[in-house]
Order: C-alpha cells, then sequence, then structure tokens
C-alpha cells in the first residue's frame, strides 16, 4: 500500500501544528464556536450527543497492521476501548475528549495517518470497492488514481468551502462494489475498443434528503485528465451550487436543475481552458504511485489445497464460513476473507481494541499485514492462502469476528444513529440489533439467502438505506422516532432506489415487520430468487398488503 | 486592537490602505432571482441593489477609490479620467458576475486593484474567482479579499491569487501573517505555485 515520503509527512505534521493551534485558539475564546466549526469538520471532530467524534480518515479503505494496532491503542487510551467503522470506510471513535484531539491526531501522523477532510463542505475520503486489486472481475485496480485523487484533494485551496460536502467514489471492476451511481462524482474504469484504459465519469448521485442516482456527464475519459475534469466539475458547482439552503446544496440538485446537457456544456467548456494544465497526471507521476499497488508476492499454488478441501468436508460450520465470508481471489490458491463486524446484538461496525489488535496480527502472519475495512462496515483480509483459511477461522470465531452472515439479513449496514449522533431523529443501533436476535437463527439466515438490509437514523442516509433491499429510515413525528421501510433498493450496475412501504412503524414493531416482508418473500420466490429479484418481479404492492393488512386489523381491535 | 492600526496586508506586510472604500447607500432590500450566470437556476435568495442606490452612491472627489462593480459599470464615464489616473479599483460581491466585470474595461490590468468581498467566510466562492481572475483573464495587480476575512482561510486564498487581504477589523493581521506559512509544501498546482508536487520535486518511491 502507499507509503509517506517526506512531502506527505511534512503535509500531516503541518496540520497538527496547524490543528493544535486552531484548538488553542478556540479554548481560548479567540474562535467562535461558528468559526471553530467548519476548522474542526475538516478535521472530522463532530459535537455529538455525548461528547465530540472524531472520524479517522482510511483513504480508499487500505489499512497497514501498524496502523490498526495504533488505532486500536488510541481507541483504548483517548476513548472506551472500541471504535466503529463508518459507510465511507473510515474509523469513527465515540468519545474523544476535544482537547485530547491535537495529540491523538499527533499519534495518528506517527502511522502516516490522519483526519482530514473526514467531514465539512469539502472534497472526502475517495472510496473504491473493498476487493481492489484481488477481485477477479477487476479491470484496473483503481487504487494509484484513488491515491492521487487523495493528494489532489487534501487542502485542495479552491474546493476547501464548498456549497456542500463532496464524495468522490472510484471503482475499477465489472460488477460495480463502490457505489459510483451514488457519489458526487463516481469515476467507472473500463477498457475501451482499443483495450485503452478510459473512464466514465457519473455526477449528481447521492443519498440523502434527496436520493438520486447519478447522470453519466462523459462517456469516455483518459486517465490523465481525471484531475482536470473533476476541477472543471467541482467549479462548476463551487460557483453555481446552492448556498442558501443545505438541503438544495449538493451537487445533484444543481445537476437536476440545469439537466444533465447543461450541466454537461458548462462543464465542457470550464474545461477547454484547464484540459492539459500543470495538474494533468503524468506517466511517470501514475508509475510512481503505482509501485505501491503491485501484485502481493504471492506463492504459486495449485487452485486446490488437500488439507483445506478435508477440512471443507469434515467441518460444517467452518464449510459455512467459507462459503458465507470468503471470496473468489485472481490469484490460484488464495481467497479474500471478510471479518464479520455484525455479531448478532452488537452495534454493526464495532470493533474493540483487543479485537483491532488481533486483526492486525492475523494481517501480519497470514495477509501480508493488510487490511481493508468495507463500506459494509466490515474488515476484509484480502490475501489468505486456502491452507491458512482454517487457523484464520478459528482464531476469528474465538474472537467473535466469524459470524456467518456476510451478504445475509444480518449483515446490517447501519449508522451509528440517536444513540450518538445529534442529527439522527431515532436510534438505529437496538433496531439492528433486534432484527439480528429476531433472526438468530443461521440456517433460517442462509435459506433466506443474500440480503442488504440498511438502517439510517434521518434522511442524511448515513446507512444508505435507499439503496438497501430493505431499507429503513428513522423519522421523527411529534417528538417520537418512527421508522419508515422501503424497499427494492439496489446497490451496483443495476443500482436502484428502494419505494417507501406505506406509513412508518414504532421501534418495537420493526422486527415484526422485517418478519413480514421475509413472509412474503418465501411464499413467493421461485427456486432462484433472491430477495431483491423477487421484489422486482412482483412489485411492493404483496408486501404491502402482508404488512398493512395485519396491521389494520391491530388498529381495529384497539 | 487600536482603531489606527492597520488590518490590511499585502504582499506578506502588514501596510496602511491607500484605498478609500466606496459603498452604496442602503436601499430597500430587492432579492436577486438567478445565482451566477445560470438562467436556469434561480432562487438562491441574493440580494442586488436598484438602480437609485447606484445613482446616489458617493464617490470621493480625490484619491484612490474602490468603487462597486455596478456603479463602475454604470457611471464609467464620469469615472474615465480618474480610471486613466490609475485611481480606480472596483470590488464585487461573491455572488456577483465576473463576467461583468471583465466586460467592463478593455484591459482588466488597467485597473490596479481588484476586490472580492465576502459576507460569510465559508463562501467559498471566492476561491474560484480568484482563480479564474488570475488564470483565465490574466490578472496582474493586487487582488484583495475583505469583509469575513479570518486568518484560517488565507492560506487558501493566497494559493487561489489573492495577494491582499483585509482581515476583520477585531481579529489582528499579525497573527494572521503566520498562517500564511502553514504548510510548506502543498500536493496540487493553484494559482501561486502552478505546478503540482509531483512536477516541483523529485518523489523516490519508498522501500516497502
Amino acid at each position: 500500500m502507499y507509503k509517506y515520503d517526506e512531502i506527505d509527512q511534512a503535509i500531516v505534521d503541518e496540520r497538527v501544528k496547524q490543528y493544535r493551534d486552531q484548538t488553542r485558539r478556540f479554548l481560548a475564546g479567540e474562535l467562535t464556536d461558528e468559526e471553530f466549526r467548519p476548522l474542526r469538520l475538516q478535521n472530522g471532530l463532530y459535537i455529538q450527543r455525548h461528547a465530540p467524534m472524531l472520524r479517522i480518515a482510511v483513504p480508499y479503505g487500505m489499512l497497514s497492521s501498524r496502523q490498526l494496532r495504533k488505532l486500536g491503542d488510541i481507541s483504548k487510551h483517548y476513548d472506551r476501548g472500541y471504535g466503529h467503522v463508518s459507510t465511507r470506510t473510515n474509523m469513527q471513535l465515540n468519545w474523544p475528549k476535544l482537547e485530547d484531539v491535537p495529540d491523538i491526531l499527533a499519534e495518528l501522523a506517527t502511522v502516516q495517518m490522519h483526519a482530514i477532510q473526514t467531514s465539512g463542505n469539502c472534497i472526502r475520503n475517495t472510496t473504491t470497492d473493498q476487493f481492489a486489486g484481488v477481485a477477479p472481475d477487476e479491470v484496473v485496480d483503481p487504487r494509484a488514481i484513488a491515491e492521487i485523487i487523495r493528494q489532489w484533494s487534501t487542502f485542495h485551496p479552491e474546493f476547501a468551502l464548498l456549497p456542500r460536502k463532496f464524495k468522490i467514489a472510484v471503482s475499477g471492476t465489472k460488477q460495480d462494489r463502490a457505489l459510483v451511481q451514488a457519489h458526487d462524482i463516481g469515476l467507472e474504469f473500463y477498457r475501451d475498443q482499443d483495450d485503452k484504459v478510459a473512464i466514465r465519469v457519473w455526477v449528481g448521485g447521492g443519498l440523502g434528503r434527496t436520493p438520486i442516482l447519478g447522470s453519466v456527464v462523459r462517456e469516455h475519459l483518459e486517465w490523465q485528465h481525471i484531475l482536470t475534469y473533476c476541477e472543471a466539475i467541482i467549479r462548476v458547482y463551487n460557483l453555481h451550487g446552492r448556498r442558501d439552503n443545505a438541503f438544495k446544496a449538493r451537487i445533484k440538485i444543481l445537476v437536476k436543475a440545469l439537466g444533465i446537457e447543461e450541466f454537461r456544456r458548462q462543464v465542457e467548456e470550464e474545461w477547454q481552458f484547464i484540459k492539459d494544465n500543470p495538474n494533468t497526471i503524468t506517466e511517470a507521476e501514475l508509475a510512481r504511485v503505482s509501485q505501491y499497488f503491485t501484485q502481493m508476492p504471492y506463492e504459486t499454488l495449485p487452485e486446490h489445497d488437500a488439507r483445506f478441501d478435508s477440512a471443507i468436508a469434515s467441518n460444517p460450520a467452518f464449510a459455512t464460513w467459507v462459503r458465507r465470508n470468503t471470496h473468489a481471489h485472481k490469484q490460484p490458491g488464495y481467497r479474500a476473507v471478510t471479518l464479520s463486524l455484525k455479531p448478532h446484538g452488537r452495534a454493526p461496525g464495532d470493533i474493540t481494541s483487543e479485537q483491532m489488535h488481533l486483526v492486525a496480527d492475523w494481517a501480519d502472519e497470514y495477509s501480508f499485514g493488510e487490511i481493508r475495512p468495507s463500506h459494509e462496515q466490515n474488515l476484509i483480509l484480502a490475501d489468505v492462502k486456502l491452507s491458512d483459511l482454517f487457523p484464520l477461522w478459528e482464531k476469528a470465531r474465538a474472537a467473535g469476528l466469524a459470524t456467518t452472515n456476510i451478504g445475509l439479513l444480518t449483515d446490517i449496514i447501519c449508522c451509528p444513529g440517536g444513540d450518538f449522533c445529534s442529527l439522527a431523529n431515532a436510534k438505529s443501533i437496538p433496531i439492528a440489533e433486534a432484527i439480528q436476535m429476531q433472526f438468530d437463527n443461521l440456517d433460517y439466515l442462509y435459506d433466506i439467502g443474500e440480503l442488504e438490509l440498511n438502517i439510517s437514523g434521518c434522511m442524511n442516509a448515513c446507512g444508505h438505506h435507499h439503496v438497501g433491499h430493505i431499507g429503513i429510515l428513522g423519522v421523527d413525528k411529534d417528538g417520537s422516532e418512527w421508522y419508515q421501510v422501503t424497499l427494492g433498493g439496489k446497490q451496483g450496475n443495476d443500482a436502484s432506489l428502494g419505494s417507501v412501504l406505506g406509513p412508518s412503524f414504532a421501534a418495537e414493531e420493526m422486527p415484526g415487520v422485517v418478519q413480514k416482508l421475509i413472509d412474503v418473500y418465501i411464499r413467493e420466490r421461485t427456486e432462484e430468487e433472491r430477495f431483491i429479484d423477487t421484489v422486482r418481479r412482483i412489485g411492493v404492492a404483496p408486501f404491502k398488503t402482508h404488512v398493512y393488512g395485519d396491521k389494520k386489523k391491530e388498529v381495529a381491535h384497539a | 486592537m487600536p482603531n489606527n492600526k492597520s488590518n490590511l496586508i499585502l504582499n506578506n506586510e502588514i501596510v496602511t490602505d491607500e484605498w478609500s472604500l466606496v459603498t452604496m447607500p442602503a436601499g430597500e432590500e430587492v432579492v436577486k432571482k438567478q445565482a451566477g450566470k445560470v438562467v436556469l437556476f434561480k432562487l438562491t435568495g441574493e440580494s442586488t441593489h436598484s438602480a437609485e442606490q447606484v445613482a446616489q452612491t458617493v464617490i470621493p472627489a480625490t484619491g484612490k477609490i474602490l468603487v462597486p462593480l455596478a456603479v463602475w459599470q454604470a457611471r464609467k464615464e464620469e469615472l474615465a479620467p480618474r480610471h486613466a489616473a490609475g485611481e480606480i479599483g472596483v470590488w464585487l460581491d461573491t455572488h456577483e458576475l465576473l463576467e461583468d466585470l471583465v466586460s467592463s474595461v478593455d484591459d482588466l490590468n488597467s485597473l490596479p486593484l481588484i476586490a472580492v468581498h465576502v459576507e460569510r467566510f465559508a463562501d467559498g466562492r471566492i476561491f474560484s474567482i480568484g482563480n479564474l481572475l488570475r488564470m483565465r483573464h490574466h490578472y496582474r495587480n493586487d487582488l484583495r479579499a475583505f469583509g469575513d476575512v479570518l486568518r484560517d482561510q488565507l492560506f487558501f486564498l493566497k494559493r487561489c491569487g489573492f495577494n491582499s487581504y483585509l482581515i476583520r477589523a477585531d481579529r489582528s493581521a499579525e497573527d494572521a501573517l503566520a498562517s500564511l506559512k502553514d504548510f510548506s509544501q502543498p500536493y496540487q498546482g493553484a494559482v501561486d505555485e502552478q505546478l503540482p508536487v509531483w512536477r516541483r520535486v523529485n518523489r523516490q518511491p519508498v522501500s516497502q
């Protein structure tokens, strides 16, 4: 993975010094709350319900074992012994003290980490596919470009105070796993008819209050021009995006108001002035950064491993874990492993300091010392030999990190919600926990099969509820917490936004509502159909009838 | 801070302001119905000024004056001799059209000073305006930020082509000067340093 040189290191060190002084001035009363706000936000520090929350950047979801150990130490020393993996693959601490943050940043800088632009109205952490570099369907490894974008966007002077936050995703696979259509800019790499690397540029996607899938602003862009093209897009947005209403300030609103043709015309006009300027990426720079993302020193292995095969045959629990929690790898004899941060009854995405240390050790032992947080809020060891899967599974199981629910109903994506976040309308973690307990029978879970259930505590949609096959959104009605259910959302190339099922539910009704949705699916599905397929075939109506039919009777009874 | 002390930074020094700021008289609030050049995209609720306000604006008889864009556009003939004498600078708000300024004068560089007023420090349009003035329109003279100008935005303003900053009156310009050196080696090319770091420095890969 990428390693800092003196220039990268100087930037994070200077940032620590700058932020330390900003914090000092704030505590001394030299900066007002309002003036300090964008400064702390651009450093990932929110003021939350109970305490500040610090969001630490994990650029495009790559961590070294050394970094993960440091996160384990920091969460133990400055927090309550755990951290939370966010849906932008960052690591959040829920209980740091505001005055400790400069020291935390100084510690992070010693392992080439920071919290730069993890919040605020600026270009945020660029995300990509958690299987970048190892996925069999990969066309281009997008991580070098992601790192080049990280550097370009870090303290970008012109785009430091945009109308609203700005998120970029890059994807280099046939099957999109980076949600490029749900980002302000999505860069989709493909090979054109001349077998050259090209980029399809998506713009104006996003979830949040107004969920919209992106539009293609340019079908074919050469990689050299990524930065200048992004600059043209963001300049048009910076000058013309709305600043009078935070709910209408994302680029998607501008794109929708103008129409994609007019937006494209303005971007292309802008680009003509800056195309080929010095920010055009050179072969030499791409080669320099790409050297950090070359193929791992894999062993030449056969497709099969006899010990592994016999462990599968003799141990059904291990076999299930391999089927559910490991993934195809481009290199023969290797698998990618997902360590589940979704044990039933625990906050999705949470990981303790001890677990961080254990995972770091396993990464060193089995996976070239690298760990990848995913936007589904799990941790990936990307390069594990077949012969190492059994010992890894035994260790992961003992540490509570081997729940065999990856891609299943209880692998819930969930924001911190009303327990922590001051923006939330409703709690989300207890809902996730209650649903996990309702479906705490693994055989039943396997029978239900692939299903993505996403929960957000408010319409800011950090839990990506719009693209969940089942989406749950916390809403506030007269000061109490209610939950709206959407059905039929999906991430990927055939992305769709869910449709609202009907009137919202009380918290205690939610496990029963999900159960009823599952009952309809079990009743209606054909042999090959996943939940989302059935929803797409039969529509929302049968689900609605089953869920609300009973509810109406109950109301009539009462 | 004593009132007689200047809060104006020009080229990394605190200097006395030679320019008198001309503002329009208060008028009835007229809400502008469109943002920028984007005719289709409306209702950002930014105020604009009336013809009366422009006409009633009091212009000092002598000395270097910094006049609002709308006044400059409407009263250019009256101001022509002073423009020729190098006594006219023009200022605009972040929501005003840069194109209007550019088309209002044959040679932008006949203006010794252009200033951009930022009402709220969080309004990042000022950065793009600076970039466009320097890069697109090749403006070479003094470019000043004034209004809600605070030290924590100075480094960005400098990188976007500003060389002068009137720090908000209740803050120290001396303190603000320090922030111009917050970062020694920025990554991306911008106005002040147009080359990105990889074209400035021979970056060698760090051993794995």
